[in-house]
């Protein structure tokens, strides 16, 4: 019964606080301004090859970010979703080398990045370990592990069917075959994320861990099951990136867990947990997407392209918070108490 | 005053002992493994602690240790920088590009230095004055600066043979098996431990990264010494190009990329725990030495190289965990001293 109250209260007060909301959708409007202009304005944009590569070439990171805004909204974080794609796609090919049907070999993948997932979400849950340090180091591991696996060899000849499937599109649109599946996953998290009473446990959770704890929500068991969504999803980005670029190497995805955390704070996820949505997560990782894809054809260099992602990363945390310092410290002298401020911080030091 | 005062001098030398004798557990942990890793190969393979050998364990280590150290001083403030990989590298083609024109090899490591302190300062602005994550900026300044390095370099690169020989000589050499190099780093080391051991501002880091809202209520200059952390780090980094360039005399547009990983690796191995207030910089040292010894010793031995990356991934892994179970194991020790204690005033 409370558990189907809260979230209206909840709403109540996301909706007070306006500025995560507007950051929500300058970048969904940022996205909206992009598209227009790249159509009205850059050759080749519009056409159903370049919007299929587009998608194409955006898909693992759209797929990985759907749980990490879940994991990130809990205030945790991981960093090996990268390493995770690489050693379920070079598993991916070894097996296939070793002579297995691809039919087994992809449920075996998938299995396997929830046993990633649950490695990280285990270190983290049951020993309190900070996500960030655990998941490099896994980050590590499951990349040596997929190398072990592989070794230097790249496995290309996967039943056509499939590679179809990666690369291909549904007949007549420029969407392509893998963006269904994704749909259905990006649906099914943003159900859990904004209308479920776990998704409200992951705003508490993220909110004030502590608090959560004492609201009756089960912090551990929802982190974890949050890391092993991370690491499940991860892997079947690993096997439609194999299939997709039609090659399994130990190094597939190299980096990939970059461009995604890049994506969802540029969506306005904070990383400090409890806020963000899941639109402006999915409107960052296409701006960001359709940014690269415009600045290729208009001929911007691959390493300007790094500086404006990087550009954008660093606007997109600075621009919402020195904006609330603003608001906060123009509210503060207009109460004027800034006499006490300083009093307080030069009492310490005097009396040393 | 008095009142107030007494339980803290009498709390504080407890727990200080307690937490020192385990920071140095911590230490002499890694240096167990380490030496008897050293010697198990030594008799594996008997050529293996050789005079060359040796030096170039040391030549190896030295660069990871520069670059840890800074990354050090900014994690112990419980930040962490990024992008110190791609500093190296811009910082390694800004030395090698100077020398190039003719410039004097010692205004050119001056030079990395110091474009490696101005990345430092933008970092350190970013997260001190602008208040946001230290991930995320220096993620961002990881792409940006890599970025400007690609942009500028595009497919030049630098190669010994264009570069002084007294430099490169500088690299290599050293007395008997001691590189000059690895003196240099040992150098930076010390100056750096002792910095942050003795004096006030360098408490005034651990103090910060236990607790950035105490601290500053107790008059620590937080911003400034967040700022000087990052700056100090990007310096290092800078000095690590320049070594960077001296070592290995081949740069291009990807040196560096990747190495942030590597280098927290070494912090968090070294016992720098991530939550920040606690570690010392010999411990990264060592955890640095100890990373890029196993690069040696597993082909040494006969172990393929593509295990590599999953040893160093779990020996991170292990540090980390051991750690946290050291810590609670110390913090229950403490909780039940102070029951102790409290019983005993009551009683």
């Amino acid at each position: 019964m409370a558990d189907t109250t809260a979230p209206f209260t909840a709403r109540l007060r996301s909706a007070r606080l306006g500025d995560m909301v507007r950051w929500d959708t300058v970048v969904g409007a940022l996205l909206l301004v992009l598209l227009v202009c790249s159509f009205s304005f850059v050759d080749n944009f519009g056409n159903a090859l370049n919007l299929s590569f587009l998608i194409g070439n955006t898909l693992p990171i759209a797929l990985i970010a759907l749980p990490m805004t879940l994991l990130v909204v809990s205030g945790e974080i991981d960093l090996s979703v990268g390493s995770t794609a690489g050693l379920s796609g070079a598993v991916m090919g070894a097996l296939w080398n070793a002579g297995y049907p691809i039919e087994t070999i992809i449920p075996i993948c998938l299995l396997l990045g929830v046993v990633c997932g649950l490695v990280n979400g285990l270190l983290v849950t049951r020993l309190g370990l900070p996500s960030l340090a655990v998941t490099i180091g896994t980050l590590a591991a499951y990349r040596g592990i997929a190398q072990i696996v592989l070794g230097a060899n790249s496995v290309t000849d996967f039943p056509q069917q499939y590679l179809d499937f990666g690369s291909g599109r549904i007949a007549g649109t420029f969407i392509p075959y893998a963006a269904i599946p994704w749909a259905v996953l990006l649906v099914l998290a943003a159900v859990v994320l904004h209308a479920t009473p776990v998704g409200r446990s992951l705003f508490a959770v993220g909110a004030s861990e502590e608090a959560a704890r004492f609201s009756g929500v089960r912090v551990k068991r929802l982190k974890l099951s949050m890391f092993v969504a991370t690491g499940f999803v991860s892997a079947l980005t690993g096997v439609f990136w194999a299939l997709h670029y039609a090659s399994a190497r130990y190094d597939n995805a190299t980096g990939l867990e970059l461009s995604v955390v890049a994506a969802v704070l540029l969506g306005g996820i904070d990383f400090d947990g409890g806020r963000g949505t899941l639109g402006g997560a999915v409107a960052g990782v296409f701006l960001l997407g359709a940014l690269q894809n415009v600045m290729s054809l208009v001929n911007v260099s691959a390493q300007s392209q790094i500086v404006v992602t990087g550009v954008l990363l660093v606007v997109s945390v600075l621009g919402p918070r020195v904006a609330r310092q603003l608001s906060v410290a123009r509210a503060r002298r207009r109460t004027l108490t800034a006499p006490v401020v300083p009093a307080a911080a030069t009492a310490p030091a005097g009396g040393t | 005053m008095t009142t107030t005062m007494e339980p803290v001098r009498v709390a504080v030398p407890a727990s200080r002992g307690l937490l020192d004798r385990v920071l140095k557990m911590r230490e002499l942990a890694i240096l167990a493994v380490l030496v008897l890793m050293l010697a198990a190969t030594q008799i594996d393979n008997s050529a293996f602690l050789s005079q060359q050998g040796i030096k170039d364990l040391l030549l190896n280590a030295t660069i990871l240790v520069l670059v840890a150290v800074g990354e050090a001083m900014v994690v112990i403030t419980r930040n962490v920088d990024l992008s110190v990989g791609s500093v190296l590298g811009i910082t390694a083609f800004a030395a090698g590009d100077f020398l190039q024109g003719g410039g004097n090899p010692l205004l050119a490591v001056v030079l990395a230095v110091a474009l490696g302190a101005g990345f430092g300062l933008l970092n350190g602005l970013l997260v001190s004055i602008g208040q946001v994550p230290a991930l995320v900026v220096t993620l961002g300044t990881l792409y940006i600066i890599r970025g400007i390095d690609s942009i500028w370099i595009g497919s030049r690169e630098i190669t010994a043979g264009v570069l002084p020989t007294g430099f490169i000589d500088f690299g290599h050499n050293g007395l008997s098996a001691l590189p000059y190099l690895a003196v240099l780093a040992a150098a930076v080391l010390v100056a750096v431990a002792y910095f942050l051991r003795n004096y006030r501002s360098g408490r005034e880091f651990y103090a910060l990264g236990s607790s950035p809202e105490a601290a500053g209520l107790a008059g620590v200059p937080v911003r400034r010494r967040i700022l000087a952390a990052y700056i100090a780090c990007g310096a290092l980094a800078g000095l690590a190009g320049a070594l960077y360039l001296a070592r290995f005399g081949n740069v291009d547009s990807g040196t560096g990329s990747g190495y942030e990983l590597t280098v927290v690796s070494a912090v968090v191995v070294g016992g720098v725990a991530f939550t920040g207030g606690s570690g010392s910089v010999y411990g990264v040292a060592l955890g640095a030495l100890l990373l890029t010894s196993i690069n040696s010793v597993l082909p040494s031995i006969g172990v393929s190289s593509v295990w590599v990356q999953a040893i160093d991934g779990i020996l991170l892994l292990v540090a980390i965990a051991v750690d946290r179970i050291l810590a609670l194991r110390v913090a229950g020790i403490l909780r039940k001293r102070a029951a102790e204690t409290r019983s005993a005033r009551h009683g």
